[in-house]
């Protein structure tokens, strides 16, 4: 039973990890390329699941859903990259993290005002409802599966996208020399827009993916901000290697420490004790293992080279 | 005189006579509005001085504000109930003791924080603050003894010697006193050696060095001040508000702190009093207006930040003293 159990969180860690990477990727894709650092990026990932929730609940379609929150956190992300964050570029970072924070005033309240206060729910579609069997005797959400899957798929795809195409090519070449690809005829203010709104799908499909395991609602993207800041920092700003392995690594610290913890303390003191103080540790938990790896690698574990 | 010097003269008068006009017209809620004013402007001047001076991007600034104020809300629960701290060192409700703990605690969390955060630079300190303001949020969510989530109340506010301080007005003078000496203890340390080199770590770190003086000592020195005095605001702050919970603590809140720095104007010694009192306003007159205030807000901020750089103070009184 204990195996089960074990494998159960395992999966869930590798889950929320998936998940995180969805989001450190565009985060660390747009720090990387121009050197911005967004906030608002949890707003994305908000409207993201707003879009898939409303239009599932309009059509009957979770797959309807999930297209309309990708062009709908692609949209929103183009919009504000033309109209604000393009200003911001050669701003320094302080000015950086107000304006993004000033939209994510805007986005919440907006949201809020379309919307309203109260959470929407969003249904697990139909062919992926139901549960597999585990080795060991336990049975595992098909859906939860379905959203490590395309985390897979996801990060081979950007591997694909950045490494082998053209597309990739300038984003590499953005990185190491603006102005020396801008020499070369590259427009590189439409493949800024490019890769912010590529950043901000991305940041939608964790949205709509996660709004069927949660509710949908305004703040929903703050929590997940930090953590994936937090996956960046372990990662290395700038690297989706790094921004993989950070995700999965906060993603079963995370999970497991909440699991383990309680039990391992259960050992050495009473059990009420042990299960409040393994909880308040576990909350704590990826950020000790974040201190410690930047204490020995401050640039995170695959920095990249600028 | 200089202008700016005008200014601020002038904003420290505004500030100190609205309250007592209001208290005078029997308008307590006002003269509460004002502490806030001036409780906030205390944080941000603590902020200020890591931020403007140092040019270090701290995004975690709530944690010490919240430290500070957990500390009395915390000592002044077990007074309440008169039950040991721990070791059988009973709580207090004397503010003097309150600020002194609040402003050790704050100083002894900011070192560790410091020493680990100042490792890094750029996108990465303020990422890592903001990390570790989360990590005591988090805790301070998970750990039941006090209020958790909840939060804590201080049932009766805590006492002053010689003043009521349940009355909104001597209240008020008191955190006032409190912030004109942080701004006068700002400017001392601006002026002072210390406050020489730490403006030299801000524009040029390895220059800093290479003249014989280590730049991570002096940013380290000046993040733990900075926090003392940011940890002394929050215990004003839960004394104010009667409350303390994990909401200090939260990102917002160190968002706000950078706000009110930014609205003022960055390293300027009014900056964050002229911020508190711009923010404060516009909550109260926004939300008096409209129930999406902070959708205005937001809209306002990004207006400032894009078109009116320099904020307030860099408005009306020109160039900012330094670049």
């Amino acid at each position: 039973m204990f195996t089960a159990l074990l494998i159960e969180q395992l999966l869930n860690g590798l889950q929320l990890g998936v998940m995180l990477f969805l989001m450190a990727a565009g985060l660390t894709l747009i720090f990387g390329v121009m050197g911005l650092i967004n906030l608002a990026h949890g707003s994305l990932y908000m409207i993201g699941a707003f879009a898939c929730a409303v239009v599932a609940s309009a059509t009957g379609s979770f797959w309807l859903g999930l297209i309309a929150s990708l062009a709908a956190a692609a949209g929103v992300g183009a919009l504000i990259e033309v109209a604000v964050i393009r200003r911001l570029y050669d701003r320094d970072h302080l000015d950086q993290v107000l304006a993004t924070f000033a939209l994510i005033l805007i986005l919440s309240e907006g949201a809020r005002w379309l919307f309203g206060s109260f959470p929407l729910y969003l249904d697990i579609p139909k062919l992926l409802q139901g549960a597999v069997p585990l080795p060991g005797g336990g049975q595992y959400q098909l859906y939860r599966l379905a959203i490590i899957a395309v985390g897979i798929v996801v990060a081979v795809g950007l591997y694909l996208l950045i490494s082998r195409t053209r597309l990739g090519m300038r984003i590499r070449a953005g990185e190491s020399d603006r102005e020396m690809i801008a020499a070369l005829g590259v427009d590189i203010s439409t493949l800024y827009t490019v890769v912010f709104a590529l950043g901000a799908a991305l940041a939608g499909l964790a949205g709509a993916l996660v709004g069927a395991l949660q509710s949908v609602q305004v703040g929903m993207g703050e929590p997940v901000l930090i953590l994936a800041f937090v996956v960046i920092v372990i990662g290395g700003i700038g690297s989706i290697k790094g921004a993989l392995i950070g995700a999965v690594i906060v993603g079963v610290v995370d999970t497991m420490g909440r699991f383990l913890l309680p039990s391992l303390l259960a050992l050495t003191m009473p059990a009420a004790q042990a299960t409040t103080i393994g909880a308040a540790l576990a909350s704590m938990l990826i950020y000790v293992v974040m201190a410690l790896i930047l204490a020995f690698r401050p640039s995170g574990l695959f920095a990249a080279q600028s | 005189m200089t202008r700016e010097t005008a200014i601020n003269l002038l904003l420290a008068a505004l500030l100190l006579a609205l309250p007592l006009i209001a208290a005078g017209m029997g308008e307590p809620f006002y003269v509460t509005l004002a502490t806030r004013v001036v409780v906030l402007a205390l944080a941000a001047v603590g902020l200020n001085l890591a931020l403007g001076l140092g040019g270090l991007l701290s995004f975690g600034h709530a944690a010490f504000f919240g430290l500070g104020g957990y500390a009395a809300g915390i000592l002044a629960t077990h007074a309440f109930n008169a039950e040991p701290l721990f070791a059988g060192i009973p709580g207090t409700t004397s503010m003097p003791l309150i600020w002194l703990v609040a402003i050790a605690v704050a100083g002894l969390v900011a070192l560790p924080i410091g020493a680990i955060s100042l490792r890094t630079t750029g996108v990465y300190f303020i990422m890592i603050t903001l990390a570790f303001a989360q990590m005591i949020y988090y805790f301070a969510i998970s750990w039941p003894a006090y209020g958790g989530e909840d939060g804590l109340s201080i049932y009766v506010r805590n006492s002053f010697p010689g003043l009521n301080t349940a009355q909104p007005l001597p209240y008020f003078l008191i955190c006032f006193v409190v912030l004109m000496a942080a701004l006068l203890a700002f400017r001392l340390i601006e002026g002072s050696r210390f406050g020489s080199a730490l403006q030299a770590a801000r524009q040029n770190g390895v220059r800093l060095a290479a003249v014989g003086i280590p730049p991570f000592k002096v940013r380290l020195v000046a993040f733990v001040l900075s926090a003392m005095i940011t940890g002394l605001a929050g215990a004003l702050y839960a004394d104010l508000n009667r409350f303390v919970g994990p909401s200090m603590l939260s990102w917002h809140m160190s968002g706000e702190l950078m706000v009110l720095i930014i609205l003022g104007g960055k390293g300027r010694l009014f900056g964050p009093v002229a911020g508190a009192m711009i923010f404060v306003c516009l909550e109260y007159v926004l939300g008096g207006i409209t129930e999406r205030w902070q959708f205005f807000l937001g809209l306002i901020l990004l207006g400032i930040v894009l078109f009116a750089r320099g904020g307030f103070l860099g408005l009306l009184s020109g160039k900012p003293r330094h670049v």
